[in-house]
């Protein structure tokens, strides 16, 4: 059997939706909320370089390239202020950060 | 000069009014009663030259005032034998009223308020009294209403003194609301409210109808009794009267100025300047004499058994009063307005030697707590005696020709209701006596009731507060006996000039002179009746009194309750005043305002708000969500619908 482009946007669309709803079901967690996000980042990144290589242009590589980036600097963002927060509030249970409560 | 009579006290009112913490207590006083006393020295040059000298009247303009459309009402002084009479009695009462005040007053930390107030009392009535039309009248009207209400709420840390300021001040508004309405209708049927159009024009609206009510009315007759409601409030006639006697909370100086002399015979300064007017309407001057002879002899009643010093004398005001407008009723002008010169005298000393009265009895007003005060209080005992004396009209004092003369003018007059007046101000005077003299038996004579220690602290008055009752007490003796020849004599009509006005066929002031010889005796023989009756029950056998109550307690009750007017009043009028006032309140503003107004609104916005708000969980997978939710919507939207 082949490997075809379907098959790469099926695995980056399953991937995906386990990120979405690793962010909805998560309750313990905000640790998990950005592993969440790094994941479907990269399903995005699938779908970047599947697209690419079938269409034969090498544009959705680079790309992809660039997201990676993006998602590094995104979790050194993210984990620095999460370290920030458990300094000031000694908790990173996703029950706990409500402070946006109206 | 009669630009230094009115303003000076103005001037006065103001500097010790707004400079007062400045100038001190002692500088305010003595600032206000010089600028009175030179006012008052003005007013009887004034008065000599006008009156006796038989100047011409005039109109001194000030200012112009109000100019609106056929609306034209300018300030200016009308200068004639009433206006000067007036002048005369206000600023001579005023002004020993402020010297006198000077020692009464002189343990209360608040003299420079006082004193103002009192400058600012008399500005308003000189304003009323040399007013030039009808608004300009208004004006000192609510002026000295305005100041009588300050005044007799002076003690203002007193719950009963703001009371009675207020009771004042709202049974006069009952009355003021006829007199503007008398303005109104004057405005209307004339087309200005100058007094010298007025009265030119007075003749042309003869017998002519106007509606009013939805009635055809007459319009002159409306228009007086108007007129005269207004005075009713001022003058505390039968009915509007209930306001005086609780005006006695304020200090006693401001009885005697404001309660006694001056500001409530406006009214009978009101229809005796309106005599023009009065004088075509006989229903009106009917209805005058009615009213003021059923206030002389009902409050002539009350005054008989009230035991509150100052009351009895409030009473006998209301009742002088009643004669006052009696005579105005019978057409004969000039003797009501001398009875009123002359009372002003007697009155204000009444009400002065009382104050001594109360100074010395360390503030006691009760008379059932004084007596036996005669060798103490020899000098204010003199000035009562002389004011009672004057009071209930015996011979050759100022009431003897005044008052005796209103009741020879009830015999002589001639509309319907003038025999019940003669019989009821023939029995008020009995009265008038009786009351008089119980003051003075229960007061000076007997045995001390007072405790021992109030009596060793009885004391006579300073010279400042003699002073002014000895003068008072040369005018009670002197000025009927000086003046008549002028106010009610041969030279009336000399006298009074263009300032009153009769028909040609009222002849009452010659009638008068002229009654059968029984009349004239009859005053005196009930002044000597009251005065035997009151010595045979306070002095020869005091237990009479405490008896005769017991025995007609239901009378008694009667009278001491001052015939249930107050009571009346509170069942009829207060009280469902008082619950409009309080449902308004509960219901009207509390329930539907609040409920369905702004407050409503804003409460029902905050109910929507505050479940709106729930949604703002806090919780970063939430908004996550909604985002989701909105990304999926929008895409949607896009692959279905919005890109064709």
């Amino acid at each position: 059997m082949e490997i075809g482009l379907s098959h790469y946007l099926t695995v980056a669309a399953i991937l995906f939706a386990i990120g979405i709803f690793g962010i909805f079901l998560n309750r313990k967690n905000v640790i998990i909320i950005l592993m969440s996000i790094e994941l479907m980042l990269l399903a995005v990144n699938i779908n970047l370089v599947a697209f690419s290589t079938h269409l034969g242009d090498l544009m959705g590589q680079v790309f992809a390239l660039l997201v990676l980036t993006v998602a590094a600097g995104e979790a050194a963002i993210g984990l620095a202020i999460l370290v920030a927060y458990h300094r000031n509030r000694g908790s990173i249970a996703v029950e706990d950060i409500n402070m946006m409560k109206g | 000069m009669y630009h230094a009579i009115v303003f000076l006290p103005l001037l006065g009112a103001l500097l010790a009014g707004f400079g007062g913490r400045v100038l001190g207590a002692k500088a305010s006083a003595y600032l206000t009663s010089g600028f009175l006393v030179l006012s008052a020295v003005l007013s009887w040059v004034a008065f000599f030259d006008v009156a006796i000298g038989q100047k011409p009247a005039q109109t001194i303009d000030v200012l112009r005032w109000i100019n609106s459309g056929a609306l034209e009402a300018n300030w200016a002084f009308r200068v004639d034998t009433l206006t000067v009479v007036m002048l005369v009695v206000v600023n001579t009462v005023s002004s020993l009223v402020h010297i006198y005040s000077i020692g009464y007053m002189s343990h209360d930390p608040h003299q420079p308020r006082f004193f103002s107030y009192l400058s600012l009392f008399t500005f308003a009535m000189l304003m009323l009294v040399t007013a030039d039309n009808l608004l300009q009248l208004f004006f000192g009207w609510e002026g000295v209403g305005l100041a009588s209400y300050l005044l007799i709420g002076f003690w203002y840390k007193k719950p009963s003194a703001c009371a009675a300021a207020m009771k004042a001040f709202i049974v006069n508004r009952i009355g003021d609301f006829g007199f503007a309405l008398g303005i109104f209708a004057a405005f209307v049927v004339f087309g200005t409210i100058g007094f010298t159009e007025i009265f030119a024009k007075a003749p042309e609206q003869l017998g002519k109808n106007f509606e009013f009510l939805g009635m055809q009315v007459d319009i002159l007759t409306t228009i007086c009794l108007l007129l005269f409601m207004g005075a009713m409030g001022k003058s505390a006639q039968f009915m509007l009267h209930t306001w005086l006697p609780d005006a006695m909370e304020g200090p006693t100086p401001v009885s005697a100025l404001i309660h006694a002399a001056t500001m409530v015979t406006a009214g009978v300064f009101l229809v005796a300047r309106c005599s023009p007017l009065f004088e075509h309407s006989p229903t009106a001057l009917t209805v005058v004499t009615f009213v003021g002879a059923l206030t002389a002899f009902f409050a002539a009643t009350v005054g008989l058994v009230q035991n509150d010093i100052k009351r009895v004398i409030a009473y006998s005001t209301c009742s002088q009063l009643g004669y006052m407008f009696a005579a105005l009723g019978l057409g004969a002008y000039g003797v009501a307005i001398f009875h009123l010169f002359t009372h002003a005298f007697f009155k204000a000393l009444l009400f002065l030697g009382s104050g001594s009265v109360i100074h010395a009895m360390s503030d006691e007003q009760d008379m059932r707590n004084m007596g036996g005060l005669r060798p103490h209080l020899k000098m204010t005992w003199l000035m009562m005696l002389i004011g009672t004396l004057a009071l209930t009209g015996f011979p050759l004092t100022a009431g003897y020709f005044s008052k005796d003369a209103i009741i020879e003018v009830a015999y002589a007059g001639h509309n319907a209701m003038a025999p019940f007046a003669f019989w009821l101000l023939l029995t008020a005077a009995f009265m008038t006596s009786f009351y008089s003299w119980r003051l003075m038996f229960m007061t000076f004579h007997g045995r001390p009731r007072a405790s021992s220690e109030v009596m060793s602290h009885v004391h006579e008055s300073p010279m400042s507060m003699m002073g002014p009752l000895i003068v008072l007490a040369i005018g009670a003796l002197l000025a009927g006996a000086l003046f008549k020849t002028n106010f009610i004599g041969h030279d009336e009509a000399l006298f009074w000039g263009e300032a009153l006005y009769r028909l040609p066929t009222n002849k009452i002031v010659d009638e008068f002179h002229h009654v059968p010889g029984w009349v004239p005796i009859a005053p005196f023989i009930a002044m000597l009746a009251g005065f035997a009756l009151s010595w045979l029950m306070y002095i020869r056998d005091p237990s009479i009194p405490g008896r005769l109550a017991a025995q007609h307690q239901p009378l008694y009750q009667f009278l001491l309750n001052k015939w249930y007017f107050d009571e009346i009043y509170d069942f009829f009028l207060v009280r469902p005043a008082m619950w409009i006032g309080r449902f308004l309140w509960k219901k009207g503003d509390g329930w539907l305002i609040d409920g369905f107004g702004p407050d409503g609104v804003s409460a029902r916005v905050l109910d929507v708000t505050n479940r709106i708000v729930r949604l703002q969980t806090g919780f970063v997978y939430h908004y996550a969500f909604a985002m989701l939710i909105g990304v999926a919507a929008l895409v949607t939207y896009f692959m279905f619908g919005g890109v064709h």
